[in-house]
């Protein structure tokens, strides 16, 4: 497979991924606002939505202190001076997916093409007031309809690999600055904010993944901070958890290895950390520092991105 | 200007198209116009859009739908025959007339075409003098567009040596019409076309260079996705099963050519470029190019690497060579001619020169480099003033253009929104130049769908047709 098929397809994935994590995380905050006391802060609960997807600074250059729900959604969703808006995500999705077209199956590329049409179609206004959560849904879907049309259709060679690392490695970024973003609400009496509130953002973190039920299954005990973290680090088995992530990667990557009989910098990398996060346990995350380990994780996901573009040779 | 309707004998249904005249009839105009959007709303998902750029080159807007009709055009078996043997003759000439002038130039010498218009020509290559290309072909695939004024009046309008574009619409209109009307293809017998990409794949197997001891492997190089035939591009290497790629995945080392893949260097033996000459290899042509491949030009003079089409082959497409076409299957091939040129005027010739001038008003008049319809003149169509302002510039250098008579261009019938009316048609088929030559029964048919234009190019507002050769 050419090195330039394989980094589209890889950034297709995560283009998908990207989308679908903004859009959970104006769920989030979407939840939020609807307490009656959250608007605590500047902007309270929508101002850490820009934080948790770093767009803060973009934000205000284009709105500035006027952070509310149309505000921000309109910027996350459709403003194009956002490099990670959904519209320039589905555009470079679509783009990604256009130029290698002949690397996806023809309902992969519909799926893309369907949304990206469907989604010139959707105005600002749409996703105003109780609007936003039919929008946001909608684009959750569209990243579920492509990765059942990849899961159903594409031969599992090395261009369904490629796909798989986009989509795990933008989910395993993305849950970790999410929760650095948070990380203060999750520390142990490290949090200021009091009451009954602290419930709901700790819940609202579940929500915008997707993993309220998996957590109350998984614990059968409320909802606390040191079991959230744990979930949402460590837990191996569900499916936005940085471990389950990570495991995905060293699967995808195993696969490559089979396909062409050769291991890589990459492949040791993605084992390394595994082992890591199977190994720690949530008290020794927080006896060290949560937003340490955060940053660390970070800091190795950008690595083993660089790896997996040196291993297969990628332009980037 | 009536012309000759392909549908109509005087009042009679010509025997072609009886079915499609029953069908229209009975499906009615109503669910006709129906099928046309769903058509439409096929080919948009399926994403078979071209970009259309201005006079001046820039992008004028992206990703339009050509218009597709759904009513097809017909052959009789008889009449693909005809068409079908003319075709390949001209190809067979074309490919002999462009070995010779890049190496023998018996042509020039026997004084049957002038040295200037095949040396001086801005098309000839004078780099690719003095080599042979395996099998001694340069143009591998030729499509030869034809026009049509009566039952058996048929014209070659231009030859396209270089790399021709269309024939994905050939086949995913013919895969269109299949799936909305599966009923009309139980009537008759329709010759396919769905193995064009097979012997596409064949032919420029058969064209790998010596070099080559094992399963060739052959690429598409693209100059990307901001390319108006880019659907085409991935279509076709889709359809034959080989990678598209662009310069930027290609490499040369050790006089070999290289494509970048996730295992790394894999050698590339044959490329079917859809790129132009200027643009192959910065080192050889214009050194501002980053759309193509630096040493690929020295590879390929060494026989390490086979480019379709050959560099150089545009010569023989140019309007101006066109006028000889003719000459060349009598010199080459002892051959008459079994599709006549339309009558040219070369303008480089004075007293031709002098006859265009004066009836600007009755002729068509083209530049020599020109194509996709754009700088051209519809005399009998353009206003006064656009007529004066064509012949400033015809005078100031006649070299560069020719005219021809106003042909009363076949029409056929077509959906236009309240019912069906003739539309000016042309036709193009794609011949297949390699080990052997091959040529599917059918073609891209291009309509013009304002009425009374003769203007069938898709930069222009023409549209496309489904085109059905008859079994026998």
């Amino acid at each position: 497979m050419l090195s330039r098929t394989a980094e589209n397809l890889f950034w297709l994935a995560r283009y998908v991924e990207r989308a679908e994590n903004t859009a959970r995380l104006l769920e989030m905050g979407y939840r939020l606002s609807l307490l009656p006391s959250s608007a605590q802060g500047p902007g309270g609960e929508w101002g850490s939505v820009l934080d948790a997807s770093r767009t803060r600074a973009g934000f205000e250059a284009v709105h500035g202190d006027d952070v509310r729900q149309q505000t921000v959604a309109d910027y996350l969703l459709f403003d194009r001076s956002n490099p990670s808006s959904v519209t320039n995500c589905l555009d470079r999705a679509r783009a990604n997916a256009r130029v290698m077209r002949i690397a996806l199956t023809t309902e992969m590329w519909v799926a893309i093409n369907d949304a990206w049409h469907a989604w010139q179609q959707v105005l600002p206004s749409r996703a105003s007031g109780g609007g936003l959560r039919d929008v946001l849904e909608w684009i959750r879907r569209q990243g579920s309809l492509f990765r059942g049309t990849t899961d159903g259709t594409l031969m599992r060679v090395d261009g369904y690999e490629f796909i798989g690392i986009g989509t795990a490695l933008e989910r395993a970024d993305n849950m970790a600055r999410l929760l650095d973003v948070k990380y203060y609400v999750l520390l142990p009496g490290g949090s200021t904010v009091g009451g009954g509130i602290d419930h709901y953002q700790w819940a609202s973190i579940l929500h915008a993944a997707s993993s309220l039920r998996a957590y109350h299954w998984t614990y059968r005990s409320d909802v606390s901070p040191r079991n959230i973290a744990d979930f949402l680090i460590l837990n191996p088995f569900t499916p936005r958890s940085m471990h389950y992530c990570y495991r995905a990667l060293g699967d995808r990557l195993n696969g490559l290895a089979r396909l062409y009989g050769r291991r890589h910098d990459c492949h040791d990398q993605v084992n390394e950390t595994l082992t890591m996060l199977s190994e720690l346990t949530i008290d020794r995350i927080f006896a060290a520092g949560l937003h340490e380990f955060l940053d660390d994780f970070i800091g190795r996901t950008a690595r083993l991105h660089g790896s997996i573009a040196s291993a297969y040779h990628f332009a980037e | 200007m009536a012309g000759f309707n392909e549908m109509y004998e005087g009042d009679r249904v010509r025997d072609a198209y009886r079915e499609i005249a029953d069908w229209i009839r009975k499906v009615g105009v109503e669910a006709l116009g129906r099928k046309q959007q769903e058509a439409e709303t096929l080919f948009r998902r399926i994403g078979i859009t071209f970009a259309v750029y201005g006079e001046s080159g820039e992008l004028a807007e992206s990703e339009r739908l050509i218009p597709f009709d759904v009513v097809p055009r017909v052959f009789t078996h008889r009449e693909w025959r005809r068409i079908d043997s003319g075709v390949r003759q001209r190809a067979r000439a074309l490919n002999l007339f462009l070995g010779d002038i890049y190496r023998r130039g018996e042509i020039v010498k026997a004084g049957i075409i002038p040295a200037e218009a095949v040396y001086g020509n801005a098309a000839f290559l004078p780099a690719a003098a003095g080599f042979a290309p395996p099998r001694n072909v340069y143009s591998h695939i030729a499509g030869v567009d034809l026009v049509r004024t009566g039952p058996d009046e048929l014209y070659v309008l231009e030859d396209n040596c270089r790399t021709p574009s269309g024939v994905s619409y050939m086949l995913e209109n013919r895969e269109i019409m299949m799936r909305m009307f599966p009923e009309l293809f139980t009537r008759r017998r329709i010759l396919p076309v769905d193995d064009y990409p097979a012997l596409l794949r064949r032919t420029l197997a058969s064209l790998a260079p010596a070099s080559c001891d094992a399963e060739p492997n052959i690429v598409v190089l693209t100059p990307g996705v901001f390319n108006s035939a880019y659907y085409e591009h991935s279509f076709l290497a889709d359809q034959m099963g080989v990678e598209l790629v662009e310069g930027q995945d290609l490499y040369v080392d050790d006089g070999f050519v290289y494509m970048r893949t996730t295992q790394g260097p894999q050698r590339v033996d044959v490329i079917y470029r859809r790129i132009d000459d200027d643009f192959l290899d910065p080192l050889a042509f214009r050194p501002d190019s980053v759309l193509g491949v630096p040493g690929l030009f020295h590879a390929y003079r060494t026989g390490k690497v086979s480019i379709c089409s050959a560099p150089g082959s545009g010569v023989a497409d140019d309007k101006a060579i066109y006028t000889y076409v003719p000459d060349m299957i009598h010199f080459y091939l002892g051959e008459e001619p079994i599709l006549a040129n339309v009558p040219t005027w070369r303008c480089a010739e004075p007293e031709a020169l002098a006859y265009v001038v004066d009836h600007l008003h009755e002729l068509v008049v083209k530049e020599v480099h020109g194509s996709g319809g754009y700088g051209m003149l519809v005399g009998p169509a353009a206003s006064a003033a656009e007529i004066e302002a064509y012949r400033a510039r015809l005078e100031a250098a006649p070299t560069g253009f020719i005219a021809q008579p106003t042909l009363a261009l076949s029409s056929c019938p077509t959906y236009v929104g309240n019912g069906v009316a003739p539309r000016h048609v042309d036709l193009r088929p794609f011949c297949l130049v390699g080990d052997e030559i091959r040529l599917v029964p059918g073609g891209l048919t291009r309509v013009a769908m304002t009425e009374g234009s003769l203007v069938v190019n898709s930069s222009q507002g023409g549209g496309v047709k489904d085109t059905w050769v008859l079994g026998d």
